[in-house]
Formats: structure tokens, sequence, C-alpha cells
């Protein structure tokens, strides 16, 4: 079984007596309310989605993963896991002491074991990140709405908060079990936030060809406005695996998590996230976790390049499309027919189709999937 | 930021050799392809991770219970 990234995956998640205890401590600490997002990445902390990390980054943890896209300790990271507070609620809160963190309708979370507080540069964050300071940009918006201090320190999850999509909920140590119990030895994986098309089938089973297992693995959590729901979504992808995938090589759990919309960074904090579920390979695509036009199309492909260390090989595929002589799915490299002849997988198209209530061709789409999302009243994101 | 650094001799043949290696190839010093063999060389002597036989017995009750598993 591959190894989780830093060698050993993390588990904060408090149990039995301890957990019981810090709860009875917690009522005396002072209470920080943090967002989804942030609660999505304390979960993630806990249960060892994001090993190695254990707690949220402090300042040298922070700026070098802006600025090197290593942790301290030389290891790849991409993404910084940060939390940030008001300058009112930092004031409070005491460096070497506990913090007990909320959601926002007052539910404990999880305990912060505070070591740190720093400032930072917003600006630099949404620029290393995102690679431009574009207001326009969902990740740079969200950057300058960012409070103003940040607090670091390790996190005990007291609770996993329930949604409504808990049968897909797995953790990286129940997946890696789960792929033992299969018998996998390599598993490749494919992160989406959207229905599947045949364009996406034809990816996984390429994929699936030259591995034991394909672990399907939705993002689930705060979209865009039009992108398809959580629900529609899954309910989708159970119905592609029904029909047309072996059980025996199919999973499909949920990841939730913000999508930062950060590419090709993005692309690399998706595979060390992937590993950490025991994935030996991960299929990154065209413009993988882009967003607009702000990054070329094979810019999270190409950073790969930088990280021969990842312990996880990305599979890379370009450009694909139906062709109408080939009657087949093919790409630039295996069909010799003129562009007239070919369909591409255009997501707007399908997702037009769809709200006019037509069935799209099933030369890109499984009618079974169009069905099952015509089902749903409003499959959009509002 | 600055990375700290330290040196490690290697016979200066390598070296050239290293150095012709690189030429056009984007990869910017000796340093940088050094440290790009080296790290991929250690992320290879990872070791895996084991669980108890406790722990896997409970969560592969949880796979069943979910249908994972049969």
């Amino acid at each position: 079984m591959i190894a989780p990234h830093g060698g050993k995956l993390v588990d904060r998640l408090l149990k039995g007596a301890c957990r019981e205890e810090a709860l009875d401590k917690a009522r005396a600490l002072p209470v920080l309310r943090i967002d989804d997002e942030s609660v999505s990445d304390v979960e993630n902390i806990a249960t060892g989605v994001f090993s190695p990390l254990e707690g949220f980054l402090g300042r040298s943890g922070f700026r070098s993963v802006l600025r090197e896209m290593r942790l301290p300790d030389d290891l790849p990271w991409t993404i910084p896991v940060i939390l940030d507070a008001g300058r009112e609620d930092a004031a409070r809160l005491k460096e070497g002491g506990e913090v007990l963190l909320a959601s926002e309708a007052g539910r404990p979370v999880a305990i912060l074991h505070l070591e740190e507080k720093y400032e930072y540069d917003r600006n630099e964050l949404a620029e290393k990140v995102f690679l431009t300071s574009d207001r326009a940009h969902p990740g740079v918006a969200k950057a300058a709405a960012m409070k103003d201090v940040l607090l670091a320190g390790p996190v005990d999850l007291i609770d996993i908060s329930p949604t409504p999509f808990d049968r897909y909920k797995l953790s990286p140590k129940e997946t890696r079990i789960l792929f033992k119990e299969k018998g996998w030895k390599t598993v490749v994986a494919f992160q989406t936030r959207n229905t599947p098309h045949i364009g996406h089938e034809y990816l996984q089973k390429t994929a699936l060809t030259f591995t034991d297992g394909i672990f399907v693995n939705p993002v689930i959590g705060r979209k865009k406005k039009g992108d398809f729901k959580d629900e529609v979504i899954l309910t989708s992808y159970e119905e592609l695996i029904r029909n047309y995938y072996l059980k025996e090589r199919a999973v499909m759990a949920i990841l939730q998590m913000e999508m930062r919309y950060a590419g090709p960074r993005e692309a690399i904090f998706h595979a060390i996230v992937r590993k950490n579920f025991g994935c030996t390979h991960i299929i990154i695509g065209r413009d993988h976790a882009g967003v607009g036009n702000y990054y070329q199309p094979y810019a999270a492909q190409d950073i790969f390049e930088e990280f021969p260390d990842l312990g996880i090989a990305p599979l890379f595929f370009r450009s694909f499309y139906h062709c109408r002589k080939c009657r087949s799915v093919v790409n630039e490299k295996i069909c010799p027919h003129p562009a007239s002849e070919h369909i591409q997988f255009s997501g707007t198209m399908i997702r037009d189709m769809l709200v006019k209530g037509e069935i799209p061709p099933p030369e890109l789409m499984r009618p079974e999937v169009a069905e099952v999302i015509m089902r749903f009243k409003d499959p959009f994101v509002e | 930021m600055d990375k700290e650094l330290m040196a490690v001799s290697i016979p200066a043949t390598l070296y050239r050799k290293i150095e012709e290696t690189i030429k056009g190839t984007g990869v910017a010093s000796v340093e940088d392809y050094v440290a790009k063999v080296l790290r991929e060389k250690l992320s290879l002597a990872a070791p895996g991770e084991a669980f108890t036989k406790e722990d896997e017995e409970k969560v592969k009750e949880r796979l069943k219970a979910l249908g994972y598993i049969d």
C-alpha cells in the first residue's frame, strides 16, 4: 500500500474518555465560530486527508508553502491550510492556550491548541496561490475578504459533522482498508465536481485499463452558481457506476473540501489528498481545478515536473471528443478525421439541453445518467 | 524565504556530466538537478501504513454496512 504523504496518516479524532474530557474542558474555553469551509479543513486535518498536517499552518509553514510550494521539512505542499480570525477575536485568544472551534450554528467542532497568531499579506497569498490579483477570480475574492490574523496550531476533532451524504463519506483509513480488502494494488483517483458525460467515462476507463481499481471522488461543498448540486452529481455517478462499471473495480466516496480554483497548485494538492486516501495514480485532465481563463490549459499538468517526490503518479489526458467517423471517443493522437467530424464534450451544451428538458445524444451522455439528472426539479446551484 | 542549504561533495566528473545533461532542459543548476533526483529517490523509500487488527475489523464492519464490501 502506498505510504501516506509524510509517511504517517494523521488521526486527531477524539474518542471515548478523551472526547468526554475535552468536551468538559471545552465549556471553560474561549469560543471561535468558524465557517463551513474551515470546519471541513479541521475534519480533513483530523482524519488524515491532509496528512501530514496536524493543524493550521504557522508563519514559517505558511511562507514556505507560498514561496517554495513545500512544507518547511521539504515535503511538497502547495495550498496553505490556514484559519483566519478578526483582530478582536485574535486579541482575546492567547498563544499557548486552547480555543473551542464551533460551527456557525454553535456546534462544538474541535479544540485548537493555539501556538501562534500572525499577520499576513493577502495580496501575496492571492498572487502566489492563484497567480493573479484579479478580484473576479473566486479564490482571490475569498482571500481579499479574509480576516486580518491567522491562527496556527494542532486541532483535536470532537465530532465529524453529519451531512446528507454520510453514506458516501469515507476517511483515508477506511479507503485504505477498502482497497486492501478489494485486493487493489494500484488505484486511480478521479476528482470531479460535475455529472459524468461520455468523455469522463472514457477517461476513467482508459485509466482503469492500467490499474486495479478506480476511486471516483466528487468534491462536495461550496460551489459556483450554475454548478450541478451535490446530490445530482452523486446520484448521476451512482447510476453510471451501476450500469456501466464492474462493481469490484469502482468505488465512489465524497470529499468534503472547498474548491479553491487554484489550477496548477490545486492539482498538486488534489494529488496529495488522493495519495492519503491510498491512491497510486490520479487523472489530471485539461485545466484541472481551473476557472475562467486564468491558467494555461495544461499548466496543471506541467507543474508535476517540479514534484518528482510527490509519491503519486499523475495520468495526463489532453483534449478528447467523439468522432462521427470513428464512432467512438478519440483524441488528436488516434483520430485522422477532420474537426467537422468531431463532437466536443461541452458541459455548457449538455447543461443547456438538460435545462430545456432534452436528453443529450448518447454520444455525449448515457441516457440513464441524463434521465436521473432530469428527475431533479432544480439540478443546479442557485 | 532562503532555504538552509548544505554542501555534499560529488566527483568532479559526475558534476560535469550533470552540467552537460541539463543543458537546454530548463533545469537551472546542477544543485537543482541533484535535489530533484534525490527527492524522487527518497520518496520511493517511504514505508506503507499499517493498521491494527482491531482497527481493520471495525472499519470492515462499517464498509460492509455501507455496501462497499460483501
